[in-house]
């Protein structure tokens, strides 16, 4: 793939695995075997049994006639809100939990910002009977309280992180610091496109499934597998990745990012990364990540907790500076009246997440021939009191 | 040869470093500290750059960064600090980090920096030792700087060679795979674990760190290495009022 990782852990300039020693070992076994683990036929089969039977793959690819009408190109939603758990994340959840038996982990750890990578991984842990630890910003905690019992009814411990600004990048550094004090006999299931070498690569290839579908979805529904355009909401990216992967090789196709502006990118209240960011570290890899001149990382603003993060995965930030993906905002507000418009258009009520790729159509100009495949990661069920404070309802 | 490794060539057993993070408790206390604990009979000093997310640190190393940056510590503040460091302070100086202050600063501009001010080692435990050898490595050697590597009872004996190869100090042995701030691991593992790396006849000499709180901590450290590092434990004191004048008695209790 020539956007892919090389040997090395890089894309472009970005990547790597700048992880103390004491994640080492943990990080240089997975590195070691993933491929030869997720390659193996009878792990493919696997995989590939739970995504049909169990998170209800392939996901739909819904041409929605309403916004084709309204925007004048053919729209088709990639229906990742239809999975089990309610968004994409299960994807990743699913192939690391194998991963993790296979390497014969019995303790799992993750982060969670929304609680939706939360809820996925500690349905993965019930379905394998693996012990389940999800570090939580305390703040986040408040904000998501409903996905905070869904993990506990699922059996998962919630672990609040306390330190720092008490959110998503917080609640990755604790479960960093619990990973490298249990070198041995836990996992670690990031769930996003961002940390070390090979987390960026290994996720991706677990979200590949959204394009791999989507491709044959569209020779079935318009005689080409190729579209006009992709859209996908960015936070870390990893439902980016999966919805772009495919199409990367395949440069006819244009692939469009949307970042959470917040109240404005320039408002001082915004997860624009691409935007505000410049290139250094964060979690592992060198990336493009919001940060003082002196190097300290802010903490980012956005509605959404699932895009509130300061940086963004290492390939993300690779095919931003070579521009082979273009890199957009949408604000709060914007966000939030595309969550409406898709409501009351098309009858699905989308994460805020996901509203921010719709809330970008309004910007776009289309060909009437054109055709355009949106990624819908999530449902709205989640942020249904955050739509209802603010129109009113 | 800088001061730390003609410290390690003159005195071979029962070195202690302390570690303090510049900037805590007071933005200006940096000097002062540093003053105290060669006074009190410290061999050498880890001084601390403060980070937003140190992930390699427990709750009180990451307390004093937090409350460093509130008080507007940064890298530039910091060297400011030790330009006239050397004119009263002569032991080995290392300055312990995170990679990406470093690299938002430049890597070469730090090296040169951190050699102009004295400094003669450094310790970033989030900088791997790929990119390290590969891109860093010349700045470092040209300035005469000593990078640190951290090893661990999981580090592999091909690796400890490997990275025994690119030191020039010492190397820094965990008492155990944890962050900082723990208590010591003295299970039969962990003694098998340091006999292991004595038995490899490495190069370079050994202290171990993470974990060392008192006396008997750096006691049994001292057995099996050249010394040891307390960082978290000193940390706590600088929390407490008065901690200019506790920090000989701080010393005398370890020594």
């Amino acid at each position: 793939m020539k956007y892919g990782v090389n040997d090395l852990g890089y894309y472009g300039d970005f990547g790597g695995a700048y992880i103390p020693e004491m994640l080492y070992p943990n990080v240089e076994e997975l590195r070691q075997q993933y491929l030869n683990i997720i390659e193996d036929p009878a792990f493919k089969a696997e995989f590939d049994d739970l995504m049909k039977n169990y998170v209800g793959r392939p996901s739909p690819l819904y041409h929605a006639k309403r916004y084709t009408e309204k925007y004048g190109a053919n729209i088709f939603f990639k229906r990742e809100d239809l999975n089990h758990t309610g968004s994409h994340k299960i994807n990743n959840a699913i192939g690391q939990i194998l991963l993790a038996k296979r390497l014969g982990k019995h303790r799992i750890i993750a982060e969670t910002g929304a609680g939706q990578h939360g809820v996925a991984t500690a349905t993965v842990c019930a379905l394998m009977g693996l012990e389940c630890i999800v570090y939580m910003g305390e703040i986040d905690m408040k904000r998501q309280a409903p996905n905070v019992s869904r993990m506990k009814m699922l059996g998962a411990k919630v672990v609040p992180a306390t330190s720092g600004s008490k959110t998503l990048k917080d609640a990755t550094n604790e479960a960093l610091r619990d990973w490298i004090a249990n070198p041995v006999d836990t996992h670690y299931i990031i769930g996003s496109v961002v940390g070390p070498y090979p987390y960026p690569d290994m996720v991706a290839r677990f979200q590949s499934i959204i394009s791999a579908e989507t491709k044959k979805q569209l020779l079935e529904k318009t005689g080409n597998e190729l579209p006009q355009y992709v859209m996908a909401c960015v936070g870390g990216g990893s439902n980016a990745m999966g919805m772009f992967y495919h199409f990367l090789d395949d440069e006819d196709v244009k692939l469009i990012a949307v970042e959470a502006a917040g109240k404005g990118v320039d408002s001082g209240h915004s997860a624009a990364t691409t935007f505000l960011g410049r290139e250094g570290v964060l979690h592992g890899s060198r990336t493009i990540l919001m940060q003082t001149d002196d190097g300290q990382v802010i903490e980012p603003y956005s509605i959404s907790a699932g895009l509130d993060y300061p940086g963004i995965g290492p390939q993300h930030a690779h095919l931003y500076k070579i521009n082979r993906a273009q890199y957009v905002s949408i604000t709060d507000d914007e966000a939030l009246q595309a969550g409406l418009l898709c409501s009351q258009l098309e009858g699905i009520i989308p994460a805020i997440e996901t509203s921010h790729a719709l809330a970008y159509l309004e910007k776009m100009q289309f060909k009437k021939e054109d055709n355009v495949v949106i990624c819908i990661s999530g449902r709205g069920d989640k942020d249904l009191d955050t739509y209802i404070k603010y129109f009113g309802f | 040869m800088n001061r730390l490794q003609k410290l390690f060539k003159d005195k071979t057993n029962n070195l202690l470093s302390i570690y303090f993070t510049a900037g805590y408790p007071e933005l200006n206390s940096t000097v002062a500290i540093a003053e105290a604990l060669e006074k009190s009979g410290a061999d050498f000093l880890e001084i601390g750059f403060p980070y937003s997310d140190p992930v390699a640190d427990g709750p009180t190393i990451q307390h004093s960064s937090e409350i460093a940056l509130e008080n507007g510590m940064t890298l530039n503040v910091l060297f400011e600090q030790l330009k006239n460091l050397r004119k009263t302070v002569s032991i080995p100086i290392l300055l312990m980090g995170y990679v990406n202050p470093i690299v938002q600063y430049g890597v070469e501009n730090f090296c040169k920096k951190a050699t102009e001010v004295g400094v003669d080692g450094v310790i970033v435990p989030d900088l791997p030792m790929y990119e390290y050898e590969a891109l860093y490595s010349k700045y470092f050697i040209d300035n005469n700087l000593s990078n640190i590597f951290l090893v661990t009872p999981q580090t592999t004996e091909d690796r400890i060679r490997k990275i025994d190869a690119l030191s020039n100090a010492f190397i820094y042995l965990l008492s155990s795979s944890s962050i900082t701030g723990g208590s010591l691991d003295v299970s039969t593992g962990i003694e098998d674990y340091y006999k292991r790396v004595q038995a490899m006849k490495l190069k370079n000499p050994m202290i171990i760190g993470f974990g060392i709180s008192n006396k008997t901590n750096f006691d049994k450290a001292c057995e099996y290495a050249n010394g040891a590092i307390v960082g978290s434990a000193f940390v706590k004191l600088l929390g407490e009022d008065g901690y200019l004048d506790k920090i000989s008695a701080f010393i005398k209790s370890i020594k």
